[in-house]
């Protein structure tokens, strides 16, 4: 039951974060070790900021906000 | 059994679903509960997801649940992740809904609440949900490239390059229009100007508390963030009642248009963290959070709706925009039932998050139907005001008058009876000095926010902060698009001349941003500024560009996918597209010609620009202008608009051109030509991908 209510609260908080473009930082880490385990991995602060960078940065093919 | 029990069931919804909007129809004279209009809509909506898209999807795209995507194939955590497909929804529904589904409707209300509920429905089902569903399914057959990039490769370098150049166009006139919905609101209103600019320091705080204080924890400020904005709308309410504070916050259009566009050029340099992400966070909670109160006080307050079903200008004497039914009904609404930016959405940035093909029915045509469902909430939330107010606010002072008492007494005379001690009374409840010439969309809808909202929660004399709440709420997101609009049109715009002047290309050079920063808000602030100033109000001329230009880019894309349709040799299905795009072709080219071409001044841009160059050289004034520099103002704005008309139907006949060209190519051509990616089969270890 706790367990199903701290699932919850991680997918709550991974969708709301999503709703404004920031992907999860556990999926990423995830990634890098299993198919990176070679490459340095960001940290979470390191992690925000290229995101943030790269979604309001502009430049081709970033996105551009509907009307 | 079970089957056609299921089916059964369907049915019943389909009928529930025409039943409503039967009573909504028929019922004339009396009102009617808004419920019918939510009825109507979820049931048919509901029903075309389960049928319509089902067929689209397993029959004209043929997605393959066990084909890689993208976000599989290219998985770096950052730009191309596999989502959860409720979440990806939400932030494909954040992305996609803006202020276009919420103003369209509103301004689409002159004609009554029937004429633009239909279209929204049978629009969002036929032609913006295939669209969206549509663009999303080739782009991540073609690993998540852009519309400009899909139009390139499939059709050719030139129509690639046209549709750029349309998309660029189209972007500055959605920020001219966008940046003037702003003025119309703020003008003389301490209030919404005190609480917008105190937007300012409040995402300021917010940038620097996530870059510094504690990084990255945007939940956190983001609460933050919404109590100091509620707290600046209670404060607004004290500096507009205190008659020295009040008179520092008062600005005049003009003012507004010129700090509008110094903010434009700063905001576009400054670094992304300090203004823009923030208030971006802030705008999207809001956003989410505003809809979703919308949905509530409506089910909860199940209003009347004021509006009659259809009101006498459906012959086009409208007095919120000029132009017949049938072509300009369908401009006006635009994004809520069919728009062309969700392509630039739905390829690109979505199909680099979709875990599996199968998602995309889901994500596309759901997301679309639930952008629709907004657009069909603001239509309500314009029918459920007094028509009265809805015209005294939206109609032009050139056709009514300054005062209370003309503006009564013309809106009266149309058959909405109204008292000039009523429209007083309402700018009381907002906490405004008047609620005249308040055209735009924003005002009128949020007053209906505020209705609706003041109804269902408790408290008293709370009209106005619910009022200034929803002014706020669309200034946020609409002075976020200005800025990341800016940014996107100065690297479009950088592009575009750095095939003349290379180095202009260079993004990281100062100068050559700042020259590009400088053209583009140029170009908005120019339209903008003639906008304002123009007496015949503005919103009149530029809102029908803008939905001339964003139909034009659904029709591209839906010639685009009508051409792969070709290419993929599934021939037998492109009605699919094709009625839907040449229906947008039909709407845009009809009202652009009239724009041009109608001999009505009130219509057509040369007509106007013709009567008053007339006036002119003879040395005459004619009302609203009302000196020789209006005169000039009137006929300048007029060629513009003229000349912007001719851009895009020169862009739509040329993509058309190719389209038509490649596309008779490819059917006769006995095999498959089109440029998918070639098939990865999904690996089992992708274990999101393979959720249902």
């Amino acid at each position: 039951m706790f367990n199903d209510l701290s699932r919850m609260g991680k997918y709550l908080g991974q969708a709301a974060r999503m709703l404004v473009g920031m992907p999860d930082y556990d999926t990423y880490v995830e990634h890098m070790q299993n198919t990176h385990p070679d490459q340095p991995v960001m940290s979470y602060e390191d992690f925000f900021r290229e995101r943030q960078e790269a979604r309001y940065g502009g430049g081709k093919g970033r996105p551009v906000r509907c009307c | 059994m079970a089957r056609l029990v299921s089916h059964i069931a369907w049915i019943a919804l389909a009928i529930l679903g025409a039943f409503a909007l039967g009573t909504l129809a028929l019922h004339r004279g009396e009102s009617v509960n808004a419920l019918w209009i939510i009825v109507a809509a979820a049931a048919i909506y509901l029903v075309a997801y389960r049928y319509y898209s089902l067929f689209i999807a397993n029959k004209v795209m043929q997605l393959d649940p066990l084909r890689a995507t993208p976000a599989v194939i290219n998985n770096d955590g950052l730009d191309f992740v596999p989502t959860n497909k409720h979440v990806l929804f939400g932030h494909h529904f954040a992305a996609i809904a803006g202020a276009g589904p919420l103003v369209g409707p509103v301004l689409a209300a002159q004609m009554g609440y029937l004429p633009g509920t239909l279209w929204l429905i049978a629009g969002v089902v036929l032609a913006g949900a295939v669209q969206d569903f549509m663009v999303l399914f080739i782009s991540t057959r073609r690993n998540a490239r852009s519309l400009g990039d899909m139009v390139r490769e499939e059709m050719g370098r030139i129509p690639g390059t046209i549709a750029l150049f349309g998309c660029f166009l189209i972007m500055i006139i959605i920020l001219a229009v966008l940046a003037l919905i702003v003025v119309k609101a703020l003008a003389h209103s301490p209030w919404g100007m005190f609480t917008v600019i105190a937007t300012i320091p409040i995402a300021m705080f917010m940038g620097v508390y996530m870059r510094y204080i504690r990084p990255g924890r945007i939940g956190e400020i983001s609460l933050i963030g919404i109590v100091l904005l509620l707290a600046s709308i209670w404060v607004g309410g004290l500096v507009a009642a205190d008659p020295e504070w009040s008179v520092l916050f008062t600005f005049t259009g003009v003012q507004i248009t010129w700090m509008l566009i110094g903010y434009g050029f700063v905001a576009a340099v400054l670094p992304v963290w300090l203004i823009l992400a923030p208030r971006d966070y802030l705008s999207t909670f809001l956003k989410i959070g505003t809809i979703a109160g919308l949905a509530i006080g409506i089910l909860i307050l199940s209003p009347e709706l004021k509006m009659p079903a259809v009101t006498q200008f459906i012959d086009g004497t409208g007095p919120v925009w000029k132009g017949a039914l049938f072509p300009f009904l369908f401009i006006t609404i635009a994004c809520g039932a069919v728009s062309g930016f969700h392509a630039l959405i739905s390829s690109g940035t979505t199909p680099k998050l979709l875990a599996n093909e199968g998602h995309a029915r889901y994500i596309g045509y759901g997301g679309m139907l639930m952008e629709s469902m907004v657009a069909i909430m603001a239509m309500v939330a314009a029918a459920v005001i007094e028509p009265g107010v809805y015209f005294a606010m939206n109609s032009p002072p050139a056709l009514v008058g300054n005062t209370t008492e003309s503006v009564a007494t013309a809106v009266s005379s149309w058959g909405f009876v109204i008292t000039p001690e009523a429209l007083d009374a309402v700018a009381k409840d907002i906490g405004e000095s008047t609620i005249l010439a308040r055209a735009g969309g924003a005002p009128t809808l949020a007053v209906g926010i505020a209705y609706i909202m003041h109804h269902m929660l408790p408290g008293e004399n709370t009209m106005a902060f619910w009022y200034h709440f929803a002014i706020l709420f669309e200034a946020l997101f609409i002075l976020t698009a200005v800025d990341a609009g800016t940014r996107a049109g100065r690297f479009m715009l950088q592009d575009l001349l750095g095939s003349f002047v290379p180095a202009l290309r260079r993004t990281e050079s100062w100068g050559a941003n700042v020259v590009g920063t400088a053209g583009c808000v140029a170009l908005w602030g120019y339209l903008l500024y003639q906008g304002v100033v123009d007496p015949l109000g503005g919103i009149n001329t530029l809102w029908p560009l803008f939905g001339i230009s964003n139909q034009m880019l659904a029709g591209i894309a839906l010639m685009l996918c009508t051409v792969v349709l070709i290419k993929m040799k599934r021939q037998q299905y492109i009605w699919v597209t094709l009625l839907p795009a040449i229906w947008l072709l039909i709407c845009t080219t009809t009202a652009s010609l009239i724009k041009l071409f109608d001999s009505n001044p009130a219509v057509g841009f040369l007509a106007l620009a013709d009567k008053y160059q007339t006036a002119l050289n003879a040395g005459q004034i004619l009302a609203p202008a009302k000196d020789l520099n209006q005169m000039q103002h009137i006929v300048m704005n007029a060629y513009t608009n003229a000349g912007l008309s001719v851009l895009f139907l020169v862009v739509v006949f040329s993509v058309l051109f190719y389209a038509i060209k490649v596309g008779r190519a490819a059917w006769v051509n006995p095999v498959r030509t089109d440029r998918e990616t070639p098939f990865q089969p999904l690996l089992a270890n992708a274990n999101l991908a393979t959720q249902p």
